[in-house]
């Protein structure tokens, strides 16, 4: 996704996507035509990740970008004889970005704003992540496509529908106000910590998958731009921890390693460092929410495999808590694998009983997994045979069915 | 921009209510629409018992006594707003007592400036 190779291509790539996301942030809120403010910036754009890596960052990529985009606009006539209906909304643009390209030093930051719209109630829960991947980014739908697995031009024509429905709604561009607000950034985080779980299961050699990369970005954007939310913090924080890991989760022939087997000299000490202190800082701005908390359960696993510290009850302490919050059978699954450390297989099997009833446990993989796993540690053969061949069949990443067979195999064997 | 506001009624759970309270909170979300810029008392249907359909099948139009759709929520009325943006349209209609017996669906009014 970014065009150049070398660090200072990537740092390049990445200057291009603050400015144009900003841009696109700027001109739709003051237009309300997210489609039309992209189309006006997507030559530039194109441009400028074409030549910022080879020629270097221009000192001034907003009025860059507005320069090229303002050439082009003005002489693409073509362009808005195939629109004659979109004409109004091109010219109020073209107005726009005459007017931004005059000031450009003082352009606010808007991409707040465009997310809240892009995450709002009214907006179709699937799409949330991709929009904001797409307008605060400019990932193209083909990019986000591969990731959600979806047809690119399935996931294009529904970007389009939701960003012409942002416009005909009425969807405001606006940070809500503070009652409502921590129902609607929730919706924020929520697309953002969905599009980093779509980057954590890809991995290739070169390190941080591309997606799981954008989304700690734009983690780390909503944190500067809403630096009193504690969720905020927290969900970044979840994140680094997780990535701090990444390089330990598979090993050299790219086979699964879970967390208990992973080296810890492969964990990124730097990360786990940024996410502790985002963890204290979130813990004293208020109640914990969701991902303090799931970012509080990775600490204290770090905590253990590092330095050996007994932290299983402070776990289960945790998840007992997730889950008066949440009620989620997931968490209750959670706790239950954790409660296997202290109490054995057989308790964490009891725990767990409640869930056979739960119709999305089902085809739920980590389910299915977990429950093969403590069958395994209890001697019930039959059982664990059952559930692990169900996990693998449930997956989609090759290396935890690999692993997962390899577990079957060792059954047999015993 | 306008909002048109289409009330829908689940007629039991609104024969259930207790109607003397259900009237005092109408009379004053009434009042708080009037005052609002752009706010006009809406219009409240009889039952959906009352309601004739008509409708063309190819080559045939056939009037039908009933209501549109046979569902458990029934269009029951309705009420402009004039609203900044869509939040602004959504308080509304969670201000309107209604929402309470069914549902209200918001529809941005078609703005014949837009070109189409």
């Amino acid at each position: 996704m970014t065009s150049g190779t070398d660090e200072a291509g990537r740092a390049a790539a990445r200057v291009a996507r603050d400015s144009y996301g900003r841009l696109v942030a700027f001109l739709s809120a003051r237009t309300r035509d997210v489609a039309g403010a992209e189309d006006a910036l997507a030559d530039a754009f194109a441009a400028a990740l074409r030549s910022w890596p080879r020629d270097g960052v221009p000192l001034n990529p907003d009025a860059w970008l507005l320069t090229a985009a303002r050439r082009r606009q003005t002489d693409s006539g073509r362009r808005r004889q195939t629109r004659v209906a979109a004409e109004p909304h091109l010219r109020l643009m073209q107005d726009e970005i005459e007017d931004a390209a005059m000031h450009a030093e003082s352009i606010p930051d808007r991409r707040l704003a465009l997310m809240f719209a892009c995450a709002h109630p009214a907006i179709e829960h699937g799409m949330r992540a991709p929009l904001i991947l797409q307008t605060i980014l400019g990932l193209t739908a083909a990019d986000i496509a591969d990731a959600f697995l979806i047809a690119p031009s399935t996931m294009g024509q529904r970007l389009v529908r939701a960003k012409t429905r942002i416009r005909d709604t009425g969807i405001p561009f606006r940070v809500p106000e503070r009652e409502e607000l921590p129902e609607r950034l929730a919706a924020v985080l929520e697309a953002i910590y969905a599009a980093y779980t779509k980057g954590w299961s890809e991995i290739d050699e070169s390190g941080t998958p591309p997606l799981a990369d954008e989304a700690i970005w734009l983690a780390r954007l909503v944190v500067s731009l809403l630096p009193e939310e504690p969720e905020a913090k927290g969900m970044l924080a979840l994140m680094l921890y997780a990535e701090a890991r990444r390089a330990a989760r598979r090993d050299e022939a790219g086979g699964f390693v879970p967390l208990e087997a992973q080296d810890t000299a492969l964990w990124d000490l730097g990360l786990i460092e940024a996410a502790e202190a985002l963890l204290r800082d979130a813990s004293s701005g208020g109640p914990a929410g969701r991902y303090q908390i799931e970012a509080a359960i990775q600490s204290a696993h770090t905590a253990r495999r590092l330095s050996g510290a007994e932290t299983w009850p402070a776990i289960i302490a945790l998840y007992d808590h997730l889950l008066a919050l949440t009620g989620s059978p997931v968490v209750v699954l959670n706790r239950a694998v954790a409660l296997a450390e202290i109490e054995g297989p057989e308790a964490a099997l009891a725990a767990m009983a409640a869930l056979a009833d739960e119709p999305r446990m089902q085809s739920y993989q980590p389910y299915w997994a977990a429950r093969g796993h403590l069958a395994v540690r209890a001697g019930r053969r039959d059982e664990a045979h059952e559930a692990l061949r169900l996990a693998a069949g449930l997956t989609t990443d090759p290396a935890i069915r690999d692993y997962l067979f390899s577990r079957l195999a060792a059954l047999r064997d015993d | 921009m306008r909002y048109m506001m289409l009330i829908h009624h689940d007629e039991t759970a609104l024969s259930q209510a207790e109607q003397k309270q259900l009237w005092a909170d109408y009379a004053a979300f009434n009042d708080a629409l009037a005052k609002a810029a752009g706010g006009e008392t809406g219009v409240r249907l009889q039952p959906a018992s009352a309601a004739t359909t008509v409708r063309a099948t190819g080559d045939r139009t056939d009037v039908i006594d009933g209501p549109y759709a046979d569902t458990k929520e029934q269009f029951a009325g309705y009420f402009f707003v004039e609203a900044a943006d869509l939040d602004e349209a959504i308080a509304w209609a969670k201000r309107c007592p209604s929402h309470r017996y069914g549902s209200i669906e918001i529809r941005p009014v078609h703005d014949p400036k837009s070109g189409w």
